[in-house]
């Protein structure tokens, strides 16, 4: 059963605080990060159906939303995603490359999980850092001016992260 | 050097916290407009700059400003549109992401003249880490008495909050923001009614772009009159410019819309010329939406004229040999760059972030993709081009919001001034795929018509 927890719960209810009384519906998208960050990294139909009973709406009102917005994943992911930019800036810069580099080093195609569930590849539209292409997104952060030397360390480092949570 | 008006300080270390910032002239301007003017006189001083919308529209603050309307008892509310997402522009998450106090001093002035009590940023999902920066900034200005209740004992109460959209190009569409703020699809409303009077939860509401607000702070320290001197024609103020690809400074550049694009590009001031000593090629000057320009027509005018970075200069010749400011987003593509590559991916991004409300836009995009995709890949007809040419046509004009015109207008731009290009990719089915087309004549001298 998914539950927030303490600390959860008081974000949840700062996000909710937020918006006038009785427009608790307007917290979805930032309620839906949180769940989604707090029950591994997707959002199951389980998990729409708390939000939407946190917030006291229609589970479709929710899964409307989460269908809508790229950044909610409706199916399990890698424990480290790689959001690859390739619209024209990047493209120009040669995103083209990266997104095929990583796809031969993981053996995976956009789209896809590794094996062992450590790495999702995906391919994606402009995030706004065109000026430091190419580049992708991985968890909260940005990596920019990506290079194959700069992958390798990149994949290396999340591989040495998982071994030692493990 | 230009004149500087946003980001002078954004180099002094530490700007980024309350202290350096306010040592640094921070928040002078709320002082000045909470204590000193009414919320008419800063609607005023805002109009009188001739301050327009920096998200790619234009439109001018000030007169966006008068329009809310103040029904009796009902709360109004300002929002900050931060759903940067055309391609090319990043110059937003630059601002909030190394002066954030500038946005918040710029968002408490506005508030306190629109009347909003509660004021939200509506900030992209990608930028996950700003949300933090924002948050800490105004809890730094809520500790120093400029946000919270009885700002600076005038008796003002204003909260700014924070909202993380969640990856959908379409919710910088002021209405479709407003959907996506009470918790839904990003689908735009029809307009009217507009915003002014029935927007987020159906009050009168103001949505502004990052920049523009923070365009208020030197305009309230300054006046309208003197911000106003600043520039040419229309065009006042300073821009801000996120310069990208081939080139060999990217980054975000603040103008006082005075200077030629050919000097943007090639000095050391601004972009340092065309990276790896190649040759320019095209250029899309104001975000992935505006017509791309061939080098010739990039530089000077129709008429011959030399080509400025401002909002009037940069339109010369309408869509026929002209462009737009846009959003400030400047691309710049280098010889080796294929013209028909780079529509493709445009038109996949469009396809992509069309909100499927209306047929033109969610069908057509869809077509131009695939075509454009065949005719990159060597495996277009020549009836190819001329089909592309009509879905744009349809789409233009015929839906709810502008993201149809979006991407429409690259589409046709590409055709409309590299023409051989694609139809070079059509004739020439596998050497395109290994070569690109070049520069060929993109970057001839352009025949001025001698008028009798």
């Amino acid at each position: 059963m998914v539950q927030f927890s303490e600390s959860q719960m008081a974000e949840f209810n700062r996000l909710v605080s937020h918006y006038p009384a009785g427009k608790q519906k307007s917290a979805l998208l930032p309620v839906l990060h949180l769940a989604q960050n707090s029950f591994g990294g997707w959002l199951s139909a389980e998990t729409m159906d708390y939000v939407a009973e946190l917030l006291q709406i229609q589970p479709i009102e929710v899964y409307e939303v989460a269908t809508f917005y790229s950044m909610y994943n409706l199916k399990p992911v890698g424990k480290y995603m790689f959001e690859v930019c390739q619209t024209g800036p990047c493209m120009i810069n040669g995103s083209d490359d990266i997104i095929a580099y990583i796809g031969e080093k993981l053996n995976i195609k956009p789209g896809e999980t590794t094996a062992d569930g450590l790495f999702t590849l995906k391919t994606v539209e402009c995030l706004g850092a065109c000026g430091y292409a190419p580049m992708m997104q991985m968890g909260k952060t940005y990596r920019e001016h990506l290079t194959k030397e700069k992958v390798d360390s990149i994949i290396e480092e999340c591989r040495k992260t998982a071994a030692l949570n493990n | 050097m230009g004149v500087k008006l946003l980001l002078d300080k954004a180099h002094v270390e530490g700007i980024r916290y309350f202290d350096v910032y306010r040592r640094e002239g921070g928040y002078r301007s709320v002082e000045k407009a909470l204590k000193q003017m009414s919320p008419e006189a800063i609607v005023e001083e805002v109009k009188k700059s001739g301050l327009r919308g920096r998200g790619g529209a234009g439109f001018p603050a000030g007169m966006k400003w008068s329009f809310i309307a103040k029904p009796e008892g009902v709360p109004r509310h300002l929002v900050c549109n931060a759903d940067e997402s055309e391609p090319g522009t990043f110059k937003d998450r630059y601002l909030m992401e190394f002066i954030p106090h500038l946005l918040i001093e710029g968002l408490i002035v506005s508030s306190f003249a629109l009347g909003s009590h509660d004021t939200y940023i509506y900030i992209r999902g990608e930028y996950a880490w700003i949300v933090d920066i924002l948050e800490q900034a105004i809890e730094e200005a809520k500790a120093n008495g400029f946000l919270g209740k009885n700002i600076l004992g005038t008796g003002f109460d204003c909260n700014i909050y924070v909202h993380r959209g969640a990856g959908a190009y379409i919710c910088g569409e002021e209405t479709a923001l407003i959907e996506s703020l009470e918790g839904k699809r990003g689908n735009p409303r029809i307009k009217p009614p507009f915003p002014a009077i029935q927007g987020v939860w159906n009050r009168p509401t103001v949505v502004n772009n990052v920049e523009t607000l923070a365009a208020v702070v030197p305009i309230i320290n300054m006046g309208g009159e003197e911000y106003a001197k600043i520039g040419v024609g229309r065009s006042t103020g300073t821009k801000l410019i996120s310069a990208c690809g081939n080139i060999n400074k990217p980054g975000v550049y603040e103008i006082d819309m005075t200077i030629s694009v050919e000097e943007f590009i090639y000095s050391d001031e601004y972009c340092g010329g065309i990276a790896n000593s190649k040759r320019l090629k095209a250029c899309i000057p104001g975000g992935s939406s505006v017509p791309i320009l061939p080098a010739n027509l990039l530089l000077k005018t129709a008429k011959g004229e030399t080509r400025l970075m401002n909002y009037e200069s940069l339109s010369d010749g309408g869509f026929a040999t002209g462009s737009m400011m846009g959003s400030g987003g400047f691309i710049i593509l280098d010889e080796d760059q294929c013209i028909v590559k780079n529509t493709y991916t445009l038109a996949r991004f469009y396809r992509h972030e069309s909100c499927g409300q209306c047929s033109p836009c969610r069908e057509g995009t869809g077509w131009m993709e695939k075509i454009l995709k065949n005719i990159d890949t060597g495996k277009g007809k020549m009836s190819d081009i001329d089909l592309l040419w009509d879905i744009q046509r349809k789409i233009e004009g015929n839906t709810i919001c502008p993201l149809g015109d979006a991407a429409a207008w690259p589409v046709a731009a590409a055709i409309r001034h590299f023409r051989d290009e694609f139809e070079w990719h059509v004739l020439n089915p596998e050497e395109s795929q290994k070569r690109n087309y070049g520069l060929a004549h993109y970057a001839d001298p352009i025949h001025v018509p001698t008028v009798a």
